[in-house]
């Protein structure tokens, strides 16, 4: 007996766009490697239907700035490279990292107020240290965002790499950083996929290329509003694969920023047992974060954890296996 | 296939008598083809219609269960491929494989592992599911007694063996149990199913390698033969084959309304994946992307609050937070002196908060504002949680005939309010805690000492 059976397959008119972060001497910049993502002519992983050209990858976030909050387990898994942006983003390649996200922390005036002097001499020599694109993050406040991502999109000009977080209030600057010196940008937005539309179409205004954008709808983590990004996330892809042109870039999301807030990973003191091993509970839940964000359309992902990067990429690597292959 | 709202309306008595609450028959056919309303509203319809129309109104995928009374686990019934075009309703059953050949001291640990595992989450009591018992050992007996073993636990029970008679002896041991029965393959199926109508227990259809005609064609035919409580494996394994097949199969049920595929799928993520740590994740998947039924090898406490933590986060109604009722919380028995505490009452922020005061071991108040179920700084970025309506909930809770101090801890989220806080609440001392509830036993602590 045979049952015929039906034809399952969406025809998607839209297309992710493909965004290379990284450039080589070729290209003006000094980076030995480069990253493409996006591309997707179909959901996530879904071989059967449509094309997926590019694996997600990735990052590993670095910081200017030996964290002070920043859970035991981290501390210790990276050691003293905590203290050396350089050496830790060297450490991150060592450990598999496809690209470097170095936060430019110690400008926040609550962590040290460096200024573009800083910025610059940080950035010369993570750029140095690794041959792997960089993200550039600005310490999360407005007006030393302003000052730190400037100065380093100045000082990587030509390296592609993207800057952020481009947000509703500071894009002018950044964009305008990213036009001036060939650099790509990270457009985030609180998890709602008008905001998201909205922030790219601003952005867009400013004339910079569609493909020097990738969109972070923003991260819950696991038990904390995971959720919500799931569903924000499957609907800009949606919304992309159908033809909505101004939300057809590919996502990066922060999972181990989030993951790492999460009292399951960051603490043991006076949990339940029933939460198991903290050693391993922590990395799980950084990785289960990510598997699911890798479900619902990351392209790029930013840990924090050394163990969580092979477990990670072999998720990746199964899902970019096609079937029967 | 599901009928169209016309193809309804030809059945219906076409007389607008208005007593199903719509205004026409056919206003009500279109409802009904929606699923929208239930037919008996129509006090007016045949029997027959009543049998034809039942039968083609039936859920895309069918509802199945484990277990019976206190212990049943219900999975399907899906209705959505995207949890926000409406909701997932049932979530997936986790359960946990044991070989029947493991030793006796082994396979009771493990069993107890499983049955006493229970941990709360945002208020909820979360635990695993059940045990398939796999048949290993090759021999009936030990097959029957390991599954007696496990009929006592009030576990949901999957029996595994490609055996008809070792299965029987299954299903002897745990009559009563409604286990489900894995599985019938394209050689067993005959016997299988017989087993299934004798003990009235539901069926795992097992197809080879993904191939979802083969799976179709073999899920008819047990279904023809009279056996319609079943449960699909279409037999793919790992990352990317299990995600193309389950994805083709729940939309193949959904949008085509495909009767062959429209059952729970069970997966192994075990088989699929090289090491537990894989597994936690291969299953993470799974809890994302339709599974109903997901059957774990490794018994790690920590990646099973993990994927409970997930199953959790997924299986919510996206269009209602989970909320608890605003108002003043006592928590350990606290006195007039015992400091007060203000937070939202979206429910994973009370019990965060809530959890973190009663771990501190000091006596506090805690009062809840109405935030319409918002995260403290989602309600903050929405207005839902500002000084106004903080003082407003301070009042509404009659605060001040409860506590005989006038100082506030608000989160450390939301420092910018304590200055518009101190104008709503005359005389009252604004203190900001600390931004994580993590920091809040240090900072009782801390408050204690003045
Ligand atoms: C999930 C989420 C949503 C969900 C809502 C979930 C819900 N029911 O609340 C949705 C998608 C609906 C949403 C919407 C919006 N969101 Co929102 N959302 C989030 C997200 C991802 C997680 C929030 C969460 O659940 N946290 C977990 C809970 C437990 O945290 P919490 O309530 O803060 O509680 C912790 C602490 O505050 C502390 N605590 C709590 N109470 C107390 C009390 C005391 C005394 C103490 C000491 C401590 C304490 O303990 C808890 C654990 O540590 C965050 C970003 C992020 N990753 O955190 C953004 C975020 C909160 N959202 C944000 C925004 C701007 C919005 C919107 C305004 C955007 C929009 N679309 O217009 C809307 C507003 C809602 C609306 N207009 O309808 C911003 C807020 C920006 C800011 N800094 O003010 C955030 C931070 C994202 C961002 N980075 O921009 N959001
Ligand atoms: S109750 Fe039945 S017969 Fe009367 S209007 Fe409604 S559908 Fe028609």
């Amino acid at each position: 007996m045979s049952v015929a059976m039906p034809n399952v397959n969406e025809t998607w008119t839209g297309k992710i766009l493909e965004v290379t972060l990284g450039a080589g001497p070729d290209k003006g910049g000094t980076r030995g490697k480069t990253v493409t993502v996006g591309g997707e002519t179909t959901l996530p992983f879904l071989h059967f239907e449509g094309e997926i050209p590019n694996k997600p990858v990735v990052a590993v976030e670095v910081r200017d700035r030996a964290p002070d909050d920043w859970s035991e387990l981290l501390v210790k898994a990276w050691g003293d490279s905590l203290k050396d942006p350089a050496a830790w983003a060297a450490k991150a390649e060592g450990l598999g990292a496809e690209i470097i996200a170095l936060s430019l922390d110690s400008a926040h005036p609550e962590r040290g107020n460096t200024g573009a002097k800083e910025a610059r001499e940080t950035v010369r020599q993570v750029l140095k240290a690794t041959s792997l694109p960089l993200i550039i993050y600005g310490p999360g406040q407005p007006d030393k965002d302003n000052e730190v991502l400037v100065a380093a999109a100045e000082e990587a000009a030509g390296e592609r790499v993207a800057l952020g977080n481009c947000e509703e209030k500071n894009y002018r600057t950044v964009v305008a950083a990213a036009l001036a010196n060939n650099q790509v940008v990270i457009a985030k937005t609180p998890i709602d996929v008008n905001l998201a539309k909205q922030l790219n179409v601003l952005i867009g205004d400013m004339r910079l290329d569609r493909d020097r954008i990738l969109i972070d709808p923003t991260t819950g983590a696991l038990g904390y509003g995971l959720e919500y990004t799931y569903s924000v996330m499957e609907r800009v892809r949606l919304a992309a694969l159908t033809g909505d042109s101004a939300l057809q870039q590919p996502l990066i999301v922060t999972a181990g920023y989030e993951a790492w807030r999460a009292k399951e990973a960051r603490t043991n003191d006076g949990v339940p047992t029933q939460w198991g091993d903290w050693a391993k509970r922590a990395v799980l839940w950084e990785a289960n974060t990510a598997v699911t964000l890798l479900e619902t359309g990351a392209d790029i992902l930013v840990l924090r954890h050394p163990e969580t990067i092979p477990l990670v990429k072999r998720a990746i690597a199964g899902l970019m296996t096609r079937a029967g292959a | 296939m599901a009928l169209s709202g016309l193809a309804i309306y030809k059945m219906l008595p076409q007389t607008n008598c208005k007593e199903c609450g719509f205004p026409t028959c056919l206003a009500f056919s279109m409802k009904l083809a929606a699923r929208q309303v239930e037919l008996s509203a129509c006090p007016h319809v045949s029997e027959e219609t009543k049998t034809q129309l039942d039968s083609a109104s039936a859920p895309p995928i069918r509802l199945i269960s484990l277990g019976k009374d206190g212990h049943k686990l219900e999975v399907g019934n899906e209705t959505v491929i995207f949890r926000h075009e409406k909701t997932f309703y049932h979530q997936p059953g986790l359960i946990y494989r044991l070989a029947d050949s493991l030793d006796d001291q082994e396979f009771t640990h493990r069993l107890d592992q499983v049955a006493d595992y229970g941990v709360e989450r945002v208020g909820m009591d979360l635990r695993p599911d059940g045990v398939a018992v796999q048949d290993s050992s090759g021999s009936a007996d030990t097959f029957a007694a390991r599954v007696g073993q496990v009929a006592g636990k009030g576990l949901a029970i999957i029996l595994m063996s490609s055996d008809p008679a070792t299965m029987e002896a299954g299903l002897k041991a745990a009559q009563g149990k409604e286990p489900l029965i894995y599985a019938a393959d394209s050689g067993n199926w005959q016997p299988m199913a017989d087993l299934a109508k004798k003990y009235g227990a539901p069926l795992a259809v097992l197809g080879a390698g993904g191939d979802l005609e083969a799976l179709a064609a073999l899920a008819e035919q047990v279904a023809g033969y009279g056996v319609e409580n079943l449960v699909l494996d279409p037999g793919a394994r790992g990352w990317s084959d299990s995600l193309g097949a389950l994805t083709r199969m729940r939309r193949a049920a959904i949008k085509k309304n495909f009767r062959p595929l429209g059952y729970p799928v069970i997966t192994f993520p075990g088989e699929g994946s090289e090491d537990p740590r894989e597994e936690a994740m291969l299953a993470s998947q799974f809890i994302d992307r339709y599974a109903s039924l997901i059957v774990m090898d490794d018994f790690e406490p920590a990646a099973l609050y993990s994927l409970l933590t997930l199953r959790q986060n997924i299986y919510t109604d996206p269009q209602k937070p989970i909320q608890v009722t605003p108002g003043l919380y006592e928590i350990g028995d606290p006195k007039g002196d015992s400091p007060l505490l203000v937070t939202t009452n979206f429910s994973l922020t009370y019990f965060s908060v809530a959890g973190e005061v009663e771990g501190s071991g000091r006596p506090a108040w805690l009062l809840v504002a109405d935030s319409e179920g918002m995260s403290v700084l989602t309600a903050w970025a929405a207005g839902k949680f500002d000084a106004e309506r903080i003082a407003k909930a301070v009042k509404a809770a009659e605060v001040p005939d409860k506590i005989s101090h006038k100082s506030i801890v608000i989160p450390g989220f939301v420092a910018s309010i304590s200055g518009d806080l101190e104008e709503e609440l005359a005389g009252w001392q604004i203190l900001v805690g600390p931004r994580e509830a993590i920091g809040i036993p240090s900072y009782l602590r801390q408050l204690a000492k003045g």
